[in-house]
This record gives structure tokens, C-alpha cells and sequence, in this order.
């Protein structure tokens, strides 16, 4: 905490005290919150302001993880860290448990996100959350910008964006009817810059693989995949061993990585900040099939 | 001239919140477009779809407007109708733009979009001067009394950068603006287009001595546009660990909204009544020698008094009214109208309560400033003067004293929809 003599604040020090009024906001009015914690750098960045928010006391909800069956060991080591050191309740919610359950069907044709948000959305039934923190940031992607903060989903966990409640200044309506939740984004103002900084700055635990290491990869539709079982080679492709690391992590079929020696934060800093690709745009299989992609996603209650 | 690095940021850098309004093809969305293009918040990904989409259009020039639309069906439609917020950097400052449409059937966007904003800037096309959109502009952030308002004469290559008519509308504009309450106004010259003193000063016209648009938004001091004297501290939550290292420990978490607390001031707590002192603020592991706004921590008292969500901590000498009669303009922002009689919730501050309308006084015609006194019911995205009767008192400040202990929205019961937003005038 900087504090200047005129009273300035930095921008990072009110980025942090408006998500840190949105989490009390919510854990003070909605009886059944739960943070969605996927174990990558935002939902890290989310747990800490969480942290701030109710210290000296626990954080007074659990946290739910997406257990998609191909989850990156390092980033499920750095989950299990923060959920004991925090004492935190862990919901999984495992999509291998889901389509054993006939939850979500793998007909094959199902994409894995699809799959993954039905998943998501039976766990918030079964367990009756009324709010789920995620960690969507507005500057990630077009369709996010309009979302809000508070953004209401009706009983079928859907996002309707052409109807959606007016915000006003950080007076939050979080008012739902029996069998609707509220996603709830307290990072929505935060750019992919302000997450660095501030896990610089908060000198946190991430997992390992957002820095530079060595790893085999296969090259596939102009992104670099890891290798290992889970992505079967195709023809023509093969393994070659680069020097990369990780702008998001997610499923590994569909999470790439990038080329980069950046082994610091301070690097990963200097990097983005010339970076070429937005983060979804270089690394995430799943946005590139078409540029309304993410928002028909969302609809269907993708976090 | 501005040298960018942007992305690159420093972690002191401050904030800036922006609303932005015009009426449509004036060049709000090339405005913004030529923003974060210059500012290099565009990546290469998204400057090429959007250069992939001119291309298919058969445009041949890369449309940066295009990197500003959102969502599909508002592309089919091809226009902005939600409010959008971006976001851009400079060295020194972070910006959020809350992008907002401009006609009349969106004034509720534009209400939300000025609600949160430091500054407004509003767009005119240099050939066609102020219509009446962009007085309505002017009208709606100088309710939401929003403190900075930056009015861009856009398009000026279109009139050869002249000066003579830079000067009519500057003149037209600043005595429509006396009957506004905007405590500070700048008039720029520019060419969203080309970008002539979008970033740097243009060279095109040398008669203009003012800054450009990006080195007034770097500039504009915003920090003391905040209440430092009226201290108010609207309770969100109380924490009580009950742990073995932290027994005895209760705190009330909150946001400063207005003043700034230190340990040792006496507070009294409304609606109690009862006085304390002020024991410590923790932010997380630190102990705060002083809170202002809008800094997010956890007051601790001296002395063990009920204090709950919806309280306000304040001073002994300087306390908001306590009052279930409220004066307040209101816009609305439902299909149904506001009618006497009519019951909804409210939410002010931290707090919860119902509400009674006794009266719709006027209505106001926001291009003209008149009050309509016949009309008895607020439509659709008009704005009017309002009487309300909550079940419990509100801690009330007027909108003018305190953006966040003057203002409230109201929710239908019925729906859980936010149909209004209200700025308090007076209570008591
Ligand atoms: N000549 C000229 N044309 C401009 C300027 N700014 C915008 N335009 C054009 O005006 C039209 C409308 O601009 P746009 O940004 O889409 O307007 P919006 O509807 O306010 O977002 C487009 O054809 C722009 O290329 C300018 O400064 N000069």
C-alpha cells in the first residue's frame, strides 16, 4: 500500500479495494457463494483479494475447481497449496464423474468446453450456489466487455447479453429468483498486465509452467501443444523439445504454449507488454473457430 | 509529445474512469479505435480481424471502428447499443472508457456509463455543431455530475481546420453550458480520422494553444475531485473470526466513501447514535495510519457497540441526515412507467429497504432543461424529480456533496430487475 500524500491511490491499490468491496458485497447479501478456482494466475489473483477481503477471518465460502481429466499437474499441485493454506472447503466438480453420471454426454462430437460448462452448471445446481466468483476480465475478449459485474444467469445457467441489468456505480443488484445464480466477476476492470503486476507485487504462488522451461511440444494449427498422451501425435506432426511457457493454463488439449525465455515475472511483464497476440488469440484452441466463438459459449453459461 | 510504452505501465501509475458519448457516425468508435491503437492496446490478433472484416467490406482503409463493436447481435444491427468499457494505458495513468451509446432510447447506457466516470467527453462532428444529442450529452453528465467534461469538435479536416469555426461552436457551447452545473470544461479541436491532436498537437491548426486529447486525459487531476472532509464509512460486513489468534478481534469492513479516517478520531455510528473511537484500519496484514477514498478496509472501535451492514460510521460533528423522505431525480430504466404509488426496493450505500413513490413532480426534458410539471409518470430512459417513502431511514447525503452516499437504484420486486437510478436532492 502506497500512500501518497494528496491522497492519490495507484491504480493497482483501487483495482484491489474495488474487487475487495465486490467480494464482501456478495459474501454480505447472497447465502451461498462459491469462488470458481482453476488454479491459473486469475483465479490466483481472485483467491488473494478474496484473502484480503475477510482477513483476519477464513474466507467465508469454498472454492470449486472443474476437474476436466487433463488439468496440468503443476497447476492441481498449486491448487491443493492455496486450498490447505487457506483451509478452504475444495468442491471438484470432475467431468470424467459427470458423463459417468450421463450428466454430459461424449458422443465425440461434444467439444471438451461444452462438456466442461455443463459440468460447471450441474455442480452449481447440485450443491445450490446462488453466486460463483469467476475470473473473467473484461479486456480479454469483445463479448466480455459489456458483461457485468454482476451478471445474471436464469435456471438454465444461461447469460442473456441483450438484456442484461443496468450497473450503476458500485451499488450491485443481487437480487435472483430460486434455481437462478449470479456469476460474479470482481476482476472485470483488471487487465492482463494489472494480474501480473499484482502477482509481482504479492510475490504469490503461481504454477510453475507460466515460466520459461524446457518442454516437448508438438506444433499444431500455428500453436505449440505439449506432448504426452493426452495429445496423441497426428499425422505428419512430431515432438520437438522448445523452450516455452504458458500465457493460460486449461485443459491440456487445449492450452498451447508460447516460445519464451521469460523465467521472472518482471520478464513475463516486459514481454506482454510488446506482446503481439492477446492471451486468448495466442494459446486458447477453443476461441479460435470463429470470432463469435466466446460469446455463444458464454451464453450457454461457459465461466 | 506523448512517448508510448504503453502496455508496459508502472504499477504507481493512477486511474482514469471515462464515459464517452456521440450521436452515431460522429466518430466515436474511430475516437477510441485511434485510442487504443496509438496507446498500442491493440494486438495484433484483433487489428488483423479487424483489417480481415474491412477488407470483406470492401473498404479500403482498415475501419478502426471496427475494434469497438461487441456483441453479435449488435453487430447485425451495426450499432453500439450496450455500454462497453476498454481499457488503455500510458506510461502514467490507466484509463477505463465506459463507451456508451448516444441516442435518446439508450439514455439509461449513458446514465450507467457516467455513473462511475471521473470525465466525460462528448463528440460533435465540426460540420454539423451541437444538435440537440450532444446538449443531451452534456445535460445527462452534468446530472450524473460527473466532474470533468472534455467536448471534442471532431472532424475538422472536414471544414479545413478552421479556427472560425472551432470558435462558433466553442462560443454556442460554453454559454449552453452556464445552465449546467460542469466544474471544469475543455474544448479540443480534432480529427479522429487522421489524428490530429488525438495524441500529439496537430500541426493543421497552430491556432489551437490548448493540449491534445491524450495529454489532457494524462493530466486531468482526478484525486481531488473526492470528498476529504465528510467522513463516511458505510459498513459492508463485520469480521469476526472467532480464532485462537484472533479471539476478540471485530472489525467492520467497508468502503471509504467520503473523508479520511485515522486511528483516534471519534466516530459516532448511525442509526444508533452510539460514539466511539477509532481503534485501528487494517488492510489485510497492515495497519493503516489513515483511510480515504475509495481505499476498501476494516475499521476497529474502541469499545464494543452493535454495529451491522447498513450502519455508517461518521463524525460526531459531521453525520449525514437520517430520513425516510427523500427528494431525488431519478432516471428510469424500465419498459413500464414510474407512477405514484408505486412500491419497489432501494438500495443506498449498504443498505436494503423498500420504498414507496409518493410523487412524480417533473419531468425533465433533458434537451431542453424543462420541467414538465403535467406529466405524472417517468417513461423509458426519462429523467424527473421523484418523492420517496422508505421503510427505514437512509443515511443520506445530497448527490452533490457525495456521488456514493447521494445515490441509490431501485429494483422491481417482482422481476429483481434494476429499473431506476436515483441522485438524492434533498432530505428531511
Ligand atoms: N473525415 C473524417 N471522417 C471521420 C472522422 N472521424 C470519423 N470519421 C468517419 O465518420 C464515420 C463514422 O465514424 P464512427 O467512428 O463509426 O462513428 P460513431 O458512430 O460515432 O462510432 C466513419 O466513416 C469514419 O471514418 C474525422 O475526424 N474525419
Amino acid at each position: 500500500m502506497t500512500v501518497h500524500a494528496d491522497y492519490r491511490l495507484s491504480q493497482l491499490d483501487e483495482l484491489e479495494a474495488e474487487s475487495i468491496h465486490i467480494f464482501r458485497e456478495v459474501a454480505a447479501e447472497f447465502e451461498k457463494p462459491v469462488l470458481m478456482f482453476s488454479g491459473g494466475k486469475d483465479s490466483i489473483v481472485m483467491l488473494r483479494l478474496a484473502e484480503k477481503a475477510f482477513f483476519p477471518a477464513k474466507i467465508p465460502f469454498p472454492v470449486l475447481q472443474v476437474d476436466t481429466g487433463f488439468d496440468f499437474p503443476e497447476v492441481l499441485g498449486c491448487r491443493d497449496s492455496w486450498v490447505s493454506r487457506l483451509g478452504l472447503r475444495l468442491v471438484i466438480a470432475s467431468v470424467d464423474d459427470a458423463i459417468a453420471k450421463g450428466v454430459v454426454v461424449d458422443d465425440g462430437k461434444t467439444s471438451r468446453n461444452r462438456m466442461q460448462t455443463g459440468t460447471l452448471l450441474h455442480a452449481i445446481e447440485e450443491e445450490g450456489f446462488t453466486a460463483a466468483f469467476g475470473g473473467g476480465r473484461r479486456d480479454e475478449e469483445k463479448a466480455r466487455s459489456k458483461e457485468r459485474v454482476y451478471s445474471h444467469r436464469d435456471d438454465f445457467g444461461q447469460w442473456d447479453p441483450k438484456n442484461q441489468r443496468p450497473e450503476l456505480w458500485s451499488l450491485y443488484n443481487g437480487r435472483i429468483h430460486a434455481g437462478e445464480h449470479m456469476r460474479i466477476f470482481p476482476l472485470s476492470n483488471w487487465t492482463e498486465l494489472d494480474i501480473w503486476h499484482y502477482i509481482g507485487r504479492e510475490r504469490v504462488e503461481i504454477p510453475g509452467i507460466y515460466f520459461s522451461h524446457q518442454r516437448e511440444v508438438i506444433a499444431r494449427d500455428g500453436m505449440l501443444m505439449s506432448a504426452g498422451d493426452y495429445n496423441p501425435l497426428r499425422p505428419g506432426e512430431s515432438v520437438e523439445t522448445r523452450t516455452v511457457r504458458f500465457r493460460t493454463v486449461g485443459d491440456m488439449t487445449l492450452t498451447g504454449c508460447v516460445e519464451s525465455p521469460a523465467s521472472t515475472i518482471d520478464e513475463i511483464i516486459d514481454e506482454i507488454a510488446v506482446a503481439r497476440l492477446t492471451e486468448r488469440g495466442a494459446t486458447r484452441g477453443d476461441d479460435r473457430f470463429s470470432e463469435a466463438a466466446m460469446e455463444d459459449r458464454k451464453r450457454e453459461g461457459y465461466f | 509529445m506523448t512517448s508510448f510504452a504503453s502496455a508496459l505501465g508502472k504499477p504507481s501509475m493512477d486511474l482514469l474512469r471515462f464515459a464517452t458519448a456521440g450521436s452515431v457516425d460522429d466518430g466515436k468508435s474511430t475516437l477510441i479505435g485511434r485510442l487504443l491503437l496509438d496507446s498500442k492496446s491493440i494486438f495484433a490478433d484483433q487489428l488483423e480481424a479487424v483489417e480481415a472484416t474491412s477488407t470483406a467490406r470492401g473498404y479500403d482503409y482498415t475501419d478502426l471502428a471496427l475494434l469497438t463493436d461487441g456483441l453479435r447481435s449488435e453487430r447485425e444491427q451495426g450499432i453500439t447499443i450496450d455500454v462497453a468499457y476498454r481499457y488503455f494505458a500510458t506510461p502514467n495513468r490507466k484509463f477505463i472508457i465506459a463507451d456508451t451509446p448516444g441516442h435518446v432510447q439508450y439514455t439509461r447506457n449513458m446514465v450507467t456509463g457516467a455513473s462511475t466516470a471521473d470525465l466525460g467527453l462528448v463528440l460533435v462532428d465540426a460540420r454539423q455543431g451541437l444538435t440537440e444529442q450532444s446538449r443531451r450529452h452534456a445535460v445527462i453528465l452534468s446530472l450524473l455530475r460527473v466532474p470533468h467534461l472534455v467536448l471534442c469538435i471532431n472532424k475538422m479536416d472536414l471544414v479545413s481546420f478552421s479556427e472560425e469555426r472551432y470558435n462558433q461552436i466553442h462560443e454556442e457551447f460554453t454559454s449552453f453550458a452556464t445552465k449546467l452545473s460542469i466544474p471544469d470544461l475543455t474544448i479540443i479541436p480534432i480529427s479522429a480520422l487522421l489524428g490530429d491532436n488525438v495524441v500529439a498537437r496537430s500541426t493543421n491548426m497552430s491556432w489551437y494553444e490548448g493540449p491534445s486529447l491524450l495529454h489532457h486525459l494524462e493530466n486531468v487531476h482526478v484525486a481531488s475531485d473526492r470528498d476529504l472532509v465528510d467522513t463516511r464509512f458505510p459498513v459492508q460486513y463485520v469480521i469476526r473470526p472467532k480464532s485462537d489468534d484472533y479471539h476478540d478481534y471485530r472489525g467492520y469492513a467497508g468502503r471509504v466513501s467520503g473523508g479520511v479516517l485515522k486511528p483516534g478520531d471519534e466516530v459516532l455510528v448511525l442509526p444508533s447514535g452510539f460514539t466511539s473511537t477509532i481503534a485501528g484500519i487494517d488492510l489485510f496484514e497492515t495497519e493503516l495510519e489513515e483511510a480515504y477514498p475509495p481505499m476498501s478496509v476494516t475499521v476497529r472501535l474502541e469499545d464494543d457497540i452493535d454495529v451491522s451492514r447498513g450502519d455508517m460510521i461518521c463524525r460526531p460533528q459531521n453525520a449525514p441526515t437520517p430520513s425516510q423522505d427523500i427528494d431525488a431525480m431519478v432516471c428510469w430504466m424500465a419498459n413500464t412507467p414510474l407512477r405514484p404509488r408505486q412500491k419497489l426496493a432501494i438500495k443506498h450505500t449498504t443498505r436494503s429497504a423498500r420504498t414507496l413513490i409518493k410523487d412524480v413532480q417533473y419531468r425533465l426534458d433533458v434537451n431542453s432543461l424543462h420541467r414538465d410539471l403535467e406529466t405524472k409518470e417517468l417513461g423509458l430512459n426519462e429523467i424527473g424529480r421523484v418523492q420517496l417513502r422508505t421503510t427505514v431511514p437512509l443515511l443520506c447525503d445530497s448527490y452533490e456533496t457525495n456521488r456514493t452516499t447521494g445515490s441509490f437504484i431501485l429494483i422491481d420486486e417482482a422481476t429483481g430487475v434494476t429499473v431506476g437510478a436515483g441522485m438524492i436532492l434533498a432530505s428531511g
